[in-house]
């Protein structure tokens, strides 16, 4: 599977990975590789064979909805890079 | 009593219950210890010396009053993916080089309960992503074994902490072979529980379908030991087993006559050194001397699809969970560019390495539209048929050997730039990875001076039966205790 320089540009976006010119170029040939060597799961037949998306079979797990203690606001905005009267300090997200 | 650090943690259980010394003397014994070596290995990227003193202290109260446990005083190396409140955790990026969390994981209030001293937190691949440990913000760890190879990885820094002597028993997390695979490389035992034998809860999560912590020894005996500690269920993760654990010391010491060995054929395949495949025929002979039936020709057909299928189901899940690094709540943050969107692709275009940055964008790529079928859901249907495969052979077979890793350790830098290469050192750990099936390393002996490892997997919530088989080899092959013979 070759990837385009335009795929890996793509895929940047979607991860929200700014990338310089020679990683494009770099991931294009890597991951091209890597899709290479994942080309013989297709030939795998999983006709009516049910995906597994966890190991073992989990179960709804409910609790009574009662408030809990939480972190302290000032503890959760400790590791912020930038905080400002008890908030989360962002650039505007609507211009 | 200088030589402290030799011990195992069950060995030096007993000499702190004996009151022979002290868990500040063995605590000191190790520190001094990690100052000798620390510097060749960097096996750790946090030292928490006066903690682990303070704690070492705690212990020996502990001991005086009469309430020790088997780990109480006991000095322990913690993986830097398992939050410890107000002690920075980074999981090996540059993207948390200054997070201290503000709360405990699961496994580190039990280890803390028990009165285990903690000496430091140690060194992985970035967000466990690697298998060689040169994938760290921080430096790479080298094999104390030869400082010139890789310890393997993720958990490289706790394998090599441990066959070094910088701390008795260490906590690792596996994914696809990250406790196993170090172990085997350093010449320690590794076991990596079934999925949900342990809480997940304030472990940084990588892959959440298959992350599961647990313990890299020197031993049989000291890796039960802290599984027994760290396992069974816990509220706040919602995956984990809600059936009580057993006491898993319980099963060492059973003798193995009449167990029945499987060992699949696929993996004894092209690209294995010589030296691997010949220390895993003598252990199984051994295996054959202490009365088991081995069988050699089992088959598990789909083993050489569980490498596909682990490299589009792990990426995957690590493209969702690594989204929260966005440089808004916490971590690194470049805040150069005039706008949000910009601000977050630089963050995480500086904070990420190479690695990270490869395994997002290939999960990113296998989860986007047009090729989520081809990819993504194939890869889980294909993960069925490996379970299922392992769960027909579960029926005549009580565990399965196979070895740990197709070679011995590798130099440094020698498959960094080769993606594939570097994955294809997982290839005898994924498949019961991607089962969530229990599995241990063992050390078998050595190949050109170098640890070989033995893996033993087990059926579902079996972690007794393997610690059996593993327990019977140890003692009748002698392979245990191994420090690395460095000064």
């Amino acid at each position: 599977m070759a990837l385009t320089r335009d795929d890996v540009l793509h895929v940047a976006r979607l991860a929200r990975i700014a990338l310089s010119d020679d990683e494009v170029e770099r991931f294009r040939a890597q991951l091209s590789g890597i899709l290479d060597h994942f080309a013989a799961l297709a030939a795998v037949d999983t006709d009516g064979v049910e995906p597994t998306a966890h190991p073992l079979p989990l179960a709804n797990v409910m609790r009574d909805d009662v408030i809990e203690p939480s972190l302290p606001r000032d503890d959760v905005l400790a590791n912020a890079p930038l905080a400002e009267d008890g908030y989360f300090r962002v650039r505007a997200v609507l211009e | 009593m200088s030589d402290l650090w030799k011990l195992t943690a069950h060995e030096a259980h007993e000499g702190l219950r004996r009151r022979e010394f002290t868990s500040v003397e063995l605590t000191e014994s190790v520190l001094e210890r990690v100052a000798r070596v620390e510097p060749t290995i960097n096996a750790y990227i946090t030292l928490t010396a006066e903690l682990a003193l303070e704690q070492a202290r705690e212990a020996d109260a502990k001991l005086a009053a009469g309430t020790a446990t088997p780990l109480t005083g006991i000095p322990v190396g913690v993986k830097d993916l398992i939050i410890t409140k107000g002690v920075r955790t980074t999981a090996g990026s540059k993207m948390l080089e200054n997070f201290i969390p503000p709360y405990d994981s699961h496994v580190y209030e039990n280890l803390r309960r028990a009165g285990a001293v903690m000496i430091g937190k140690c060194n992985m691949d970035e967000f466990a992503m690697g298998s060689s440990t040169e994938h760290s913000a921080f430096g790479p760890t080298r094999n104390p074994w030869n400082p010139e190879l890789v310890p393997g990885g993720s958990s490289g820094g706790s394998a090599a902490a441990v066959a070094a002597g910088e701390c008795l028993v260490a906590l690792g997390s596996d994914t696809g072979g990250s406790i196993r695979q170090p172990a085997a490389l350093c010449g320690q035992v590794g076991l990596d529980p079934t999925y949900g034998r342990v809480s997940r809860y304030g472990i940084i999560a990588f892959g959440s379908s298959l992350d599961q912590v647990g313990p890299i020894g020197r031993d049989v005996e000291d890796v039960a030991t802290m599984l027994d500690c760290i396992g069974g269920h816990d509220p706040r993760d919602s995956t984990t087993n809600p059936e009580p654990m057993p006491d898993l010391r319980h099963y060492l010491g059973r003798d193995i006559r009449g167990i029945r060995i499987g060992v699949p054929k696929e993996y004894f395949i092209s690209g294995m050194e010589p030296g691997v495949a010949a220390r895993i025929e003598e252990a199984l002979a051994l295996f054959e001397s202490l009365g088991a039936v081995v069988d050699r020709e089992v088959s598990l057909p789909s083993t050489e699809h569980a490498l596909a299928v682990y490299y589009i189901i792990a990426p995957s899940e690590a493209s969702a969970n690594l989204a929260r690094y966005d440089g808004v709540k916490y971590g690194f943050s470049d805040r150069s560019a005039p706008t949000m969107w910009e601000n977050m692709e630089q963050t995480r275009a500086k904070g990420f390495g190479n690695e990270v940055k490869r395994r997002i964008m290939l999960g990113t790529y296998a989860l986007s539209a047009g090729y989520y079928d081809a990819y993504y859901l194939k890869a889980q249907k294909v993960r069925t048929i490996i379970s299922r495969e392992f769960a027909e052979a579960f029926e005549k077979y009580d565990v399965l050997v196979t070895p740990t890793s197709p070679t011995v350790a590798f130099p440094l830098g020698a498959k960094v730039d080769d993606p594939f290469a570097m994955y294809l050192n997982d290839i005898y750990t994924l498949p019961a990875s991607v089962a969530g099936l229990p599995a241990i390393s063992v050390p078998c002996g050595f190949s050109d001076g170098l640890p070989v490892g033995m893996q033993i997997i087990g059926n579902f919530f079996d972690e007794g039966r393997i610690l059996q088989v593993a327990h019977a080899f140890e003692q009748a092959s002698g392979y245990r205790n191994l420090l690395a013979p460095m000064q």
